[in-house]
Order: C-alpha cells, then sequence, then structure tokens
C-alpha cells in the first residue's frame, strides 16, 4: 500500500523589506536574509543543474519554483498511472498554494478533487484507497493541521504493513528535489510516505528542474559541500541559513571547510552517510526549527555519540526552535537564523 | 461476567458480576431497563431505539425527498416585517442603532485592514462581509457571564460584548497591549473580560471545548445555586463543521445535557470549496436532529431573526436539566476567504457582486431604520466618517507600539518557566549581547532587558 500524505510545512516567512511587520537589523552582517537569487544550494545554471542530475549537455531543463515543480511531479505522476489520484481541500482549483494547478482540469473531477474539510477522513480515506490498490496522494493543507489525521496515520498508515515505523517522512529542500523525491513517492514507494514541503520555499526558491521525470532516493541523505572540519546536518528551508552561515565562516577563517548534508530522509534516516561525515571531520551541527527538546536533532546527537565517540573533538551541538510554542512576534528569536547557527559552529570548532 | 483472581485460599473461582457503573444499578435514575421483546409488541425493546415502532414495509428513507429545514426570517431584503407574531423590538431603539453602528464599524474595520495587509503594514486579516448580522445578533442576546468559543470570522461577536477597536488594533498589531502577547496571527482574538476564549487555528477544535465549558458552567451552579445561569455559545462554519470534532462535541452535548448554543455561520464556502462539495445533506442544521439536539435554521442576513433565535435558544439551553441548541445562519461569504485568498479564481466577480449589492445584514437593518425614521443618509455619512477616523487612530496609535517584552517568548508555555527555558532565554540574551550589529530588539518593549530574569 502506498500513499503520499503531501504537507505543507509552516516555516519562517520570507523576509521582504517592504514588510514592514518583519524586517531584519540594518546593521546585521551575518544575519541577513537569505537571498535566493544567489544561494548554491540552487541549480541557477543549466549547467549545475545537468551535472547534478547526470544529465547530458543537451538534456531538457525548465526553470521552476517548488510549487510548480511540486506540480509538475504529480501531473506525471497522474499522466503515468491511472491509479494516481489527488485529493483534499481546495485541490481543486488549484489549491492554496498553485501546488495543484490545471490539475482537476486536465484529469478531471474523479481523479482529483476537492474533500470535505476533515484531515482524519482524508488521511482515512486515503489509507483505505491505498489498501485497494490506487496510489493517492492526500494532501493536508499546512503541517499544523495535520494532528486530527494522527490516528489513522499512526495506528492505520504506519501499521498496515507491520514493519518498525512504516510511514517515512521526507522533506525536500529546492524545485528539482522536490520533483525527484516526489515521483519517487508516489510510483515507487510502496510504504506510506508524508512529504513535506517548505511553504516560504514555494515562491522563493526557483532553479532548473529537470523536464523528463526522474527519481531520487526516499532513504538518503545528500552531501551539497564537502569539508573536512566540522559537519552541519539539516533539511528543508533552514539549509538556507547554513549555506549562508557557512560562508560567512569559511570568509573570516582561512583555510576553514565545512560540510553540510542535507539529510531529506527525516524518518527513517541514512545514519550511514552522518555517521561517515562525522568521523571524517570529528564535529557535528544540527540544525532544526522544531524545539529542541525530543526534536529529530534529540535522535540524531545520541545516534552519533553511539557511532562516533572515539571520533568526536566537541559535543554535537544543535540550533533549534526553544521549547516554545512559536509565538509569531518572537518569530525570528525562535527560528533557528543565520547567526546561532554561526555562533554554534563556531564554538563547536573552538571546543 | 468475569472470573475475579481470587487469594490463594479460596479453592474456588467466583464469578462476579462487576457493579463498576451506577447505571447498571436499576435504582440509579440514569439506568433503563432492557427488558427483552415482549411477543407481540409493535414497539421495539432494544436498547439503542426504544422509541421506534415495527413496520412490516420496507422503505429507505432517502433524504433528498424530505423537504428542507425552512429558514426562519422576521424581516425581509427590503427592510419589511414578515413575522408579526416576533417583536423585534425588544430592544429600544437606541439599542437597535447600536447594533447598526456596530455592524458598520466591523465593516470599516474589514476594509481598512484588509488594505492594510496589501500595503505590507500588517501580515494577515480575514473579512467577514455579509456574516456581521450573525455575529451582532446573536452577541446582541447573550449575557455577560456566557462564554463565546470562536472560528475567525465573527469579529462582530468581539465587538458587541465590549472588545473595543483599540483592543482589536492591539492583536492585529501584535503589539505590548494584546492580552495574546503578540503570540498568535493577526484575527485570534480573545479576551477574558470579555468571556471570549482566545481563538486558535485549528477549525472545529473549539466545538467539544464549548460542549466541556458548558457542563463546567451546569456542574458550577450545581455546586453553588446563587450562581448566575450561563451558557457556552460557539460559532464554526460549515466547513469546519465537516471536522470529526463537530461530530464528537454535538453528540457529548447532547448526551451529557450541556447549556450550549452552536451557531454554525453557513456561507457557502470554506476557502474555495463550496458546499456542494462539503455535503450531501439537508446543511448543517439536518445533522441536530441526527444527535438529538434542538435545531433552528434562521436566515443569517436577517439580524432581528438571528437575535430572536439566540434568545429563544438561551431559554431552552438552560430550562429544567440543560440541553445543547444548533442554530444554522444562512448567509453568503461577500469576502475572500482571507488576504491569502482571491476567491475570483474560484467564483465569479459578478455573482459576489450581487450578493453584495442585493442583501446583506447591514442594508437590511439599515432600510428598516430608515422606515421607521431612526436613521437616513447624513446620519449615515456621520456614522461611517466618525467611525473611519476613530478607526484610523486607532490603527495609528497601534502600529507604532512597542512589540511585547521578549520574555513573552518564554513565559506562559508553562505556568512556572522551568529550568531548561530560563537556561534558553539566558543563552539568547547571551547571543544578543555577544552580536548587537545582528539582531535589532527595539521594536521590543525593555529592549534586550526584556531577556532579564
Amino acid at each position: 500500500m502506498s500513499t503520499v500524505f503531501r504537507s505543507i510545512v509552516k516555516t519562517a516567512l520570507g523576509v521582504v523589506a517592504r514588510r514592514s511587520y518583519a524586517t531584519q537589523a540594518t546593521s546585521a552582517r551575518i544575519n541577513r536574509k537569505v537571498d535566493y537569487e544567489k544561494t548554491p544550494i540552487l541549480y541557477k545554471t543549466e549547467k549545475v543543474a545537468r551535472d547534478a542530475y547526470g544529465l547530458g549537455s543537451d538534456g531538457a531543463l525548465e526553470w521552476q519554483n517548488l510549487n510548480q515543480a511540486v506540480c509538475n511531479a504529480m501531473h506525471h505522476a497522474l499522466k503515468t498511472d491511472d491509479n494516481v489520484i489527488l485529493f483534499g481541500e481546495d485541490v481543486a482549483f488549484g489549491g492554496v498554494f498553485r501546488c495543484s494547478k490545471g490539475l482537476a482540469d486536465e484529469f478531471g473531477g474523479t481523479r482529483v478533487f476537492n474533500t470535505p474539510l476533515t484531515e482524519q477522513g482524508i488521511a482515512g480515506f486515503g489509507i483505505g484507497c491505498a489498501a485497494q490498490g490506487m496510489k493517492p496522494i492526500a494532501e493536508i493543507q499546512f503541517a499544523d493541521y495535520v494532528f486530527p489525521a494522527f490516528d489513522q496515520i499512526v495506528n492505520e498508515a504506519a501499521k498496515f504493513r507491520y514493519r518498525e515505523g512504516g510511514v517515512r517522512v521526507v522533506m525536500p529542500r529546492s524545485p528539482s528535489q522536490a520533483k525527484g523525491m516526489l515521483i519517487s513517492s508516489i510510483l515507487n514507494c510502496n510504504d506510506p510516505v508524508i512529504f513535506m514541503e517548505p511553504k516560504t520555499l514555494y515562491r522563493a526558491a526557483e532553479e532548473f528542474v529537470p523536464r523528463d521525470a526522474f527519481s531520487l532516493p526516499l532513504d538518503k541523505a545528500e552531501i551539497l559541500k564537502e569539508g573536512t572540519d566540522l559537519t552541519v546536518i539539516s533539511y528543508g528551508q533552514p539549509l538556507y541559513l547554513c549555506s549562508e552561515a557557512i560562508q560567512s565562516l569559511e570568509k573570516e577563517i582561512k583555510g576553514l571547510s565545512i560540510e553540510l548534508v542535507d539529510l531529506r530522509a527525516i524518518y527513517p534516516w541514512d545514519r550511514e552517510t552522518v555517521l561517515k561525515s562525522v568521523n571524517k571531520t570529528g564535529r557535528a551541527v544540527i540544525v532544526h526549527e522544531s524545539m529542541l527538546n525530543a526534536g529529530v536533532g534529540a535522535e540524531m546527537a545520541a545516534s552519533i555519540q553511539e557511532g562516533s565517540f572515539l571520533h568526536l573533538e566537541a559535543p554535537v551541538a544543535r540550533v533549534t526552535g526553544w521549547d516554545v510554542h512559536p509565538g509569531l512576534v518572537f518569530e525570528k528569536y525562535n527560528i533557528p537564523d543565520v547567526l546561532r547557527i554561526y555562533d554554534t559552529i563556531k564554538r563547536t570548532l573552538n571546543y | 461476567m468475569r472470573p475475579v483472581p481470587t487469594p490463594a485460599s479460596a479453592t474456588v473461582t467466583q464469578h462476579v458480576y462487576p457493579v463498576r457503573f451506577k447505571s447498571t444499578d436499576s435504582s440509579s435514575p440514569s439506568y433503563q431497563p432492557s427488558v427483552s421483546q415482549r411477543d407481540h409488541s409493535d414497539s421495539v425493546n432494544f436498547p439503542g431505539a426504544l422509541n421506534s415502532k415495527f413496520t412490516s414495509t420496507m422503505v429507505f428513507q432517502n433524504p433528498a425527498e424530505k423537504a428542507a429545514m425552512s429558514t426562519y426570517r422576521i424581516m425581509d431584503a427590503d427592510g419589511n416585517i414578515v413575522d408579526n407574531t416576533r417583536d423585534p423590538q425588544n430592544a429600544p431603539d437606541q439599542v437597535i442603532t447600536t447594533w447598526y453602528r456596530n455592524m458598520l464599524t466591523v465593516s470599516i474595520l474589514d476594509i481598512i485592514m484588509f488594505d492594510a495587509q496589501r500595503q505590507g503594514r500588517t501580515s494577515f486579516y480575514m473579512v467577514s462581509a455579509g456574516e456581521e448580522g450573525i455575529a451582532v445578533g446573536t452577541a446582541s442576546a447573550l449575557e455577560p457571564e456566557d462564554l463565546c468559543f470562536l472560528q475567525y470570522r465573527e469579529q462582530g461577536v468581539c465587538l458587541q460584548r465590549g472588545m473595543t477597536v483599540k483592543d482589536f488594533m492591539a492583536q492585529l498589531f501584535a503589539n505590548k497591549d494584546d492580552s495574546g502577547r503578540g503570540r498568535n496571527m493577526p484575527v485570534h482574538y480573545g479576551s477574558g473580560k470579555h468571556k471570549i476564549f482566545t481563538i486558535s487555528s485549528p477549525l472545529a477544535t473549539q466545538i467539544p471545548q464549548a460542549s466541556g465549558a458548558a457542563y463546567a458552567l451546569k456542574m458550577k451552579r450545581m455546586i453553588d445555586p446563587n450562581v448566575k445561569p450561563s451558557i457556552s455559545v460557539c460559532y464554526f462554519g460549515e466547513g469546519a463543521a465537516s471536522e470529526g470534532d463537530f461530530h464528537a462535541a454535538l453528540n457529548i452535548a447532547a448526551t451529557k445535557n450541556c447549556p450550549v448554543v452552536f451557531v454554525c455561520r453557513n456561507n457557502g464556502f470554506a476557502i474555495s470549496t463550496a458546499s456542494i462539495e462539503q455535503y450531501k445533506g439537508d446543511g448543517i442544521a439536518s445533522r441536530g436532529l441526527g444527535y438529538g439536539i434542538d435545531t433552528i435554521r434562521v436566515d443569517g442576513n436577517d439580524i432581528f431573526a438571528v437575535r430572536e433565535a439566540m434568545i429563544q435558544a438561551r431559554k431552552m439551553a438552560l430550562a429544567g436539566n440543560c440541553k445543547p441548541v444548533l442554530i444554522e445562519a444562512m448567509s453568503y461569504r461577500v469576502s475572500h476567504h482571507s488576504t491569502s485568498d482571491d476567491s475570483f479564481a474560484y467564483r465569479a466577480k459578478r455573482e459576489v457582486e450581487e450578493w453584495k449589492r442585493r442583501d446583506n445584514p447591514i442594508t437590511r437593518l439599515r432600510k428598516w431604520m430608515e422606515k421607521k425614521g431612526l436613521w437616513n443618509e447624513d446620519k449615515e455619512k456621520e456614522a461611517r466618517a466618525s467611525i473611519r477616523k476613530q478607526i484610523l487612530q486607532e490603527f495609528s496609535a497601534a502600529e507604532k507600539m512597542k512589540k511585547p517584552a521578549l520574555r513573552y517568548m518564554f513565559e506562559d508555555v508553562y505556568e512556572e518557566m522551568t529550568p531548561d527555558l530560563k537556561a534558553q532565554m539566558k543563552e539568547l540574551k547571551r547571543l544578543i549581547e555577544t552580536y548587537p550589529k545582528e539582531y535589532d530588539v527595539s521594536p521590543h518593549e525593555d529592549g534586550i532587558k526584556g531577556l532579564n530574569q
């Protein structure tokens, strides 16, 4: 049985100068807003995109943002396999983030449709469809609203096959990664997948994406930048902040070389790649938005100290949200920013 | 009936009837005898349907064949009274004028704040155009001690209950005067003073809470009979009524006789999902019957009908052993779902314009008031001008005000700040002090001192 639950993850508002309620300190040198036009994480030239995905020099590419890439992936899935269906709140008119634009028109209301407003219903309905051989894509409009569906996900989807854990949770960092991972989730994976889409990146992240369908593994982390002195591990939007922090530090400290790992698969996660990296560098910093206590970083830190104990030169550090609910007006002090990542890396290097 | 493990000294396993619940005690008032089916009786004795009679005609009840529940109204779209049996003027002229001004205030506030979002001065807003009557009308029938649980499109309730424009602005701008400490997005109002529970984003979560709070009100009165009888009122849209929490809430309210009045704003849309995609049955009202709840459907654009229904519902809810009541108020969502929505992507602009022009609660009441000589064009102009001026003044003042102190990020997670949280607060302070150029804490009250312990 496979079901893909797509969930739109709430992340920090992309800061735009004209929005007076969300401004950065004008004197900030390190803690500047992410420039999505220049970040090395996105494939901004055709060559870089082709190299990344092993395409020949005339490999077809599209310039897309995250919601377009997600739409494209689902379009491919719907076109390729009659068993694929897509449903959720407001998907028929294109979706509140435009991720399903044009799909209902092209594939009809029997395959792409609105459900009534009920996440537990969407999840349960999806599980039932999948159990009976369909390949449903069940969209949860905002990750914050997934909780009524928790019983269905945890007690039903995860346990249907009775495998340890049972549900896969993945998060793409970019449009091209999203395309490959979503196609994989829908068509090549027989486990239920929770596919988490960082909302901020829908429009902000734009790059070249292979035009033809392709698959990416759902159980492998990826090394975005090789390094020797310290490993930074993160997933989703914080990767862009990590990249900025690393750039600042490498400019400041001559010869410094930091490795950046995109976890991609949150659960189950790729221990092998992470441990190999930390064994090489001897220092690890984990970055994620959700709170410190019992977060993804806690599990990783425990595993790293188990698997790399004798290689470690410093305690595994975590840069995360504080142990508080994310309050609106305090957002920029709560969600890890470039500065906190920079500071933590520096202190870990100097331990 | 299960064998109960006995002490080692016993030699025989005893069979014991577990008398765990009072209801199995036949002397208890809640105990229903389940005498088995008598021969030749035309009444069903199955405990699940004790009021049913046997039939030998096989009929599937087809809900589509039943007439839809009627929609109660007192005043038509032109402001003429059509139900003469209920006197809409169980309120003095001055009070009715206040309702009108409140609806007008909501409508002008909505326009100003929507534009403010488009200008980048606030992050988010939700307009309640077309639904001001439901909010102000129902709230006008409540007592100050009644509890309010809202969804997000009931700013008229807040205003009618006594929240001021200044209170609204404090929340909208997340400034230091916000009782919610800036933690919530705009329109997530709350007021302890006015007994309005703080709005939370997930839909329908407030509905079972309203049932529980109503039960608590009933219990408090059992403990102390001098407590004034009060109800809880719960608002939600027809879309939210698809959530599991709605069903749980109504069922518990009915089985436990909770004095709660549920008000469903059926405005025809849940973001882009029209009600034809939201449900197949006869609206939300038909569900009330399914749960054994007294239900009425009203014309939401008729402030008199809405108010009268609430007056009566409140009485019914508090009578005897109490019970829940469901009011389904029909209306049309003139506004976009929110500032993040462009509804012309899924509905014709002309449809919206027609509704705006043809019928809304504000113009209906205005027509009635003008016919009675209580209102005229000059009064309208004056009211709009003075309301607008007041709103803009509060807007300006609120926008300039400091944000809540940084300590409020760590407080109220628990009643007492944990050692972990104290350590994290200290760490944040260290970071900001180490890198003063990288942070601008001046917008927050007390600045960096806001992190002192």
